[in-house]
């Protein structure tokens, strides 16, 4: 849409507000701008995400990239790749590198898939 | 985060000694950070250095460059009190170092390392030391290299250096963790930048940001957003300001409401305007907008790229205009943009020219603001600056309207060449079911748990462990601790491809290092490049080819004309042309004499005021040439006068006996004779002669004698009688240094 300058016209609601306002008013927009964003990262994840929740768990960048890859696949990506693997570390009492290492090398889906019901 | 002890214990670095790149390539697997978090600078508001008083410095560093006047005041180098920023982006890591090494000398505290060109939409990390394109390949191995280099470097110079690069693209979060895991001092974050400038799928980098930024916070990681780049994009920057207002917005609320502090996000923003634009006058109502509106917020302030072209002269009169905005209103960071950048990736002495630019400007308007107040009640100014708030606000209201920011970007609202609400329908428009990485993100389920500490969002960790804030354990102790929370826990990743590194690029320029080759440089060790500037006496399109061929003459190779400026369409163009010079020279064969050691003006001054110091000065014999004498006599020349010696000069042609007849009679303490013209050894029979005559007269030992002339070295005077001896190049300093330093040690 191509509109010209309408600038003297539109701004007439906010010409009596004093510049406090106005100011104020800049920031409470910006709020109601990001505020369903803010709700949508809240409730959401994503594979880059979930692969820094790996890493926070001590494990390598490709060993993270390998299960996130197979729990997107799975479908398990919403229950958390952390998840999966903090599973895999209690029924395997291993430390988190160690099972992502085996969960990577194809170990290990049977038990999860049966934890969320086989999503897929 | 923990602050481990490093493992690795690295030697102070020698000013006199290079980066050893190979060494610092070995054992990373062991380097830890020494901190976390930004540093500012340590002020110094009120501070005396020479004569002078500062009101808007920092502490001083311990090792520097000071700018070219600097020898006049004691070679003072105050440092302003904003960070410094310089934007390196050679594409080798191995080479980065180098550089910021030098623009730390020169007053940088905060090497922004640029991305290369691609890796915002690698849907992970990259591992390794892999050549980048305008930018490094950013991975953990680069930065443990770089932190460990900039660990030796701030050492050096006695001051912090923050380390910066970027948490953009579609692997934000993992970057931000490596980042907080490997001492990252500071990173551009805004997700805006994703949706608009990488066309990444706009849902996915509002939730990867959240993530990102909160482990960001967790780090003290200082953020930058991305706004700069609408004004560089923009086709009339200067209508972009509403807009600017309204994207810096939208990252600093989304910070703060995913835990960023305020005092940890700085605004990315540009005078957006150059002249012949009236760009101050235009841009000085926007600065104030912008930092009347954010306040809370630290300012980085950018130099125009927008209208940058080949000229570095003409970029640099622009950034000392920014940096002028900057001065007048206030930056916390002042960025630098490099003069050639508008022409070539930047080159080394660039950033260092840049950085030097920002010093100089910055220090030369220390406290103008105490004197020079922006007249805030003036009319022009007071109603732009509240028209641009305005319009932000009409911006907001629209975009609201139209259904919230992804309507709004769906709508093509940003980077439009209109000042909002004037619109011209070329803004960016981007769909919400478009874009790389499109469909990617998933609701976290009713069980979804991340069993790690400094996780944003929804996570439904099991009874006792959702954190301190709650009086329960970490949520990490599920798993026996995080990197975030135990630094033991971060792992190493080493090369992956064997073959593009930088063991391997370091490879095929050992022999120059091992040998100590010298070969000119712009870019990486070895690259050969070197501009020449010439000018033309011919018209723009014939200069260029002349030049081209000129620089085969000269035996460059891949000739390139970097820059033209019309002088005048008949009479001549002005080319810079670079090339590359396929030549290394071995320090070995060159002959370099020792350069004499001088004295500081006031120490010499000070000396020759006390003793009211004199001095007889000939040319000798027959010789009737005077030139080299006067030059190391003439105040004009930077003489002996220069230092208030009284000189008593005696012209041509003088014979030995009236030389020391006047030094007697003028109760001088050294004698200057000067000898060119050497036949039947001349210059040593004159030598010879004037110092037994003054054995004879009995005042050799209060005398001083100095001979000089073309074909004298020091060796030789000495050996026939002389107290020194000067040769070509001598300069009045050198030998007024001698004097100096003789009469000290004999006690005068």
């Amino acid at each position: 849409m191509v509109r010209p300058d309408t600038f003297n016209e539109v701004r007439e609601h906010l010409a009596d507000l004093s510049d406090e306002q106005l100011e104020a008013r800049f920031w409470e927009l910006s709020n109601q701008v990001v505020a369903p964003l803010v709700e949508l990262a809240r409730t959401h994840t994503s594979p880059s995400i979930e692969r820094s929740v790996l890493m926070r768990m001590g494990i390598d960048s490709r060993t993270c990239m390998a299960v996130v890859v197979e729990c997107e696949k799975r479908g398990l990506l919403g229950h958390g790749a952390g998840h999966v693997v903090y599973v895999c570390m209690q029924t395997w009492r291993c430390d988190a590198p160690e099972a992502a290492r085996r969960l990577a090398e194809g170990d290990g889906w049977e038990t999860v898939d049966a934890k969320w019901g086989g999503v897929r | 985060m923990s602050d481990m002890p490093r493992d690795l214990h690295d030697a102070p670095l020698d000013p006199n000694v290079k980066l050893d790149i190979e060494a610092l390539l070995e054992g990373l697997e062991h380097y830890r950070p020494r901190r976390h978090g930004w540093t500012w600078r340590t002020q110094a508001p009120d501070q005396d250095l020479y004569e002078f008083s500062y009101r808007e410095t920092s502490e001083n560093v311990t090792n520097s460059i000071p700018l070219p006047a600097a020898h006049y005041f004691d070679n003072i180098d105050p440092q302003p009190d904003c960070v410094i920023t310089t934007e390196i982006a050679s594409g080798r890591p191995e080479d980065d170092i180098r550089r910021m090494r030098m623009a730390a000398w020169h007053g940088a505290d905060h090497m922004m390392v640029i991305r290369t060109a691609g890796q915002s939409h690698i849907d992970g990390l990259l591992e390794g030391t892999p050549e980048g394109v305008g930018g490094i390949a950013v991975t953990r191995k680069q930065c443990r290299l770089t932190r460990r280099a900039l660990d030796l470097i701030e050492d050096e110079v006695g001051r912090p250096i923050n380390y910066h690069s970027y948490v953009s693209g579609v692997a934000g979060p993992e970057i931000a963790v490596m980042f907080a895991e490997e001492g990252v001092n500071g990173a551009h974050q805004d997700p805006q930048y994703n949706v608009l400038y990488r066309n990444i799928n706009m849902y996915r980098s509002f939730v990867d940001s959240a993530v990102a930024k909160h482990v960001m916070a967790a780090a003290g990681i200082l953020q930058i957003d991305g706004a700069h780049n609408a004004n560089a994009t923009a086709v009339k920057a200067w209508k972009v300001m509403p807009e600017l207002l309204v994207q810096h917005a939208i990252n600093c609320a989304y910070s703060v409401a995913v835990g960023m502090p305020k005092e940890n996000i700085a605004l990315s923003t540009v005078p957006p305007d150059a002249a012949p634009a009236p760009c101050m006058r235009m841009d000085l109502p926007y600065a104030i907008a912008l930092r009347d509106l954010f306040g809370e917020y630290k300012m980085r302030a950018q130099e125009n790229t927008r209208y940058m072209e080949s000229d570095g002269r003409d970029a640099t009169v622009s950034h000392v205009m920014n940096l002028m905005i900057s001065r007048l209103t206030s930056a916390d960071i002042q960025s630098t943009i490099t003069p050639d950048e508008g022409r070539n990736v930047p080159w080394h002495y660039n950033n260092v020219a840049a950085v030097d630019t920002a010093k100089q400007s910055l220090v030369g308007m220390d406290g103008l603001r105490e004197a020079v107040k922006i007249d805030r009640e003036n009319p022009e100014l007071k109603t732009r600056v509240r028209e641009i708030k305005e319009r932000a606000v009409l911006f907001l209201e629209a975009m609201l309207r139209d259904g919230g920011y992804f309507a709004g970007v769906e709508k093509a609202y940003f980077v439009d060449s209109g000042e909002y609400p004037e619109t011209n329908d070329d803004g960016i428009a981007r769909c919400s079911d478009g874009g790389v990485a499109e469909g990617t993100i998933v609701p976290r389920a009713d069980d979804y748990m991340a069993p790690v500490c400094h996780h944003f969002g929804v996570n439904h960790l099991p009874e006792g462990y959702r954190g301190r804030a709650f009086g329960e354990a970490a949520p990490c102790d599920l798993i026996g601790g995080c990197t975030l929370c135990d630094d033991t826990k971060v792992p190493f990743t080493d090369e992956l491809d064997p073959t593009d590194n930088a063991a391997m690029r370091l490879a095929q320029t050992a022999e120059q290092r091992e040998r100590d080759l010298i070969k000119p440089e712009v870019e990486w060790a070895g690259d050969g490049i070197v501009a020449v500037t010439m000018f033309l006496p011919a018209a723009e399109r014939v200069a260029e080819a002349a030049a081209l061929e000129l620089g085969k003459a000269m035996n460059l190779v891949d000739c390139e004309v970097i820059h033209k400026r019309v002088m005048h369409p008949a009479e001549g163009t002005l080319i810079e042309l670079k090339g590359r010079l396929d030549v290394a020279i071995d320090p070995k064969t060159l002959v370099i004499p020792e350069p004499p050691e001088v004295l500081t003006d006031e120490e010499i001054r000070d000396f020759v005021h006390e003793r009211n110091l004199r001095v007889v000065a000939a040319t000798m014999g027959e010789d009737e040439h005077s030139v080299g004498m006067r030059e190391i006599i003439d105040l004009k020349h930077g003489g002996l006068e220069k230092w208030s010696f009284s000189v008593t000069y005696l012209g041509t042609s003088v014979p030995v006996e009236k030389v020391l007849d006047a030094a007697i009679e003028h109760a001088a303490s050294a004698v200057l004779i000067s000898t060119i013209i050497t036949h039947g050894d001349m210059h040593r029979i004159q030598m010879e002669k004037l110092a037994d005559l003054a054995a004879e007269k009995g005042v050799r030992d209060k005398l001083l004698l100095i001979a000089g002339g073309t074909q004298v070295t020091d060796e030789l005077a000495r050996s026939w009688g002389m107290d020194a001896g000067f040769g070509r190049r001598t300069k009045g300093l050198d030998v007024a240094s001698f004097i100096v330093k003789a009469m000290r040690e004999r006690g005068r």
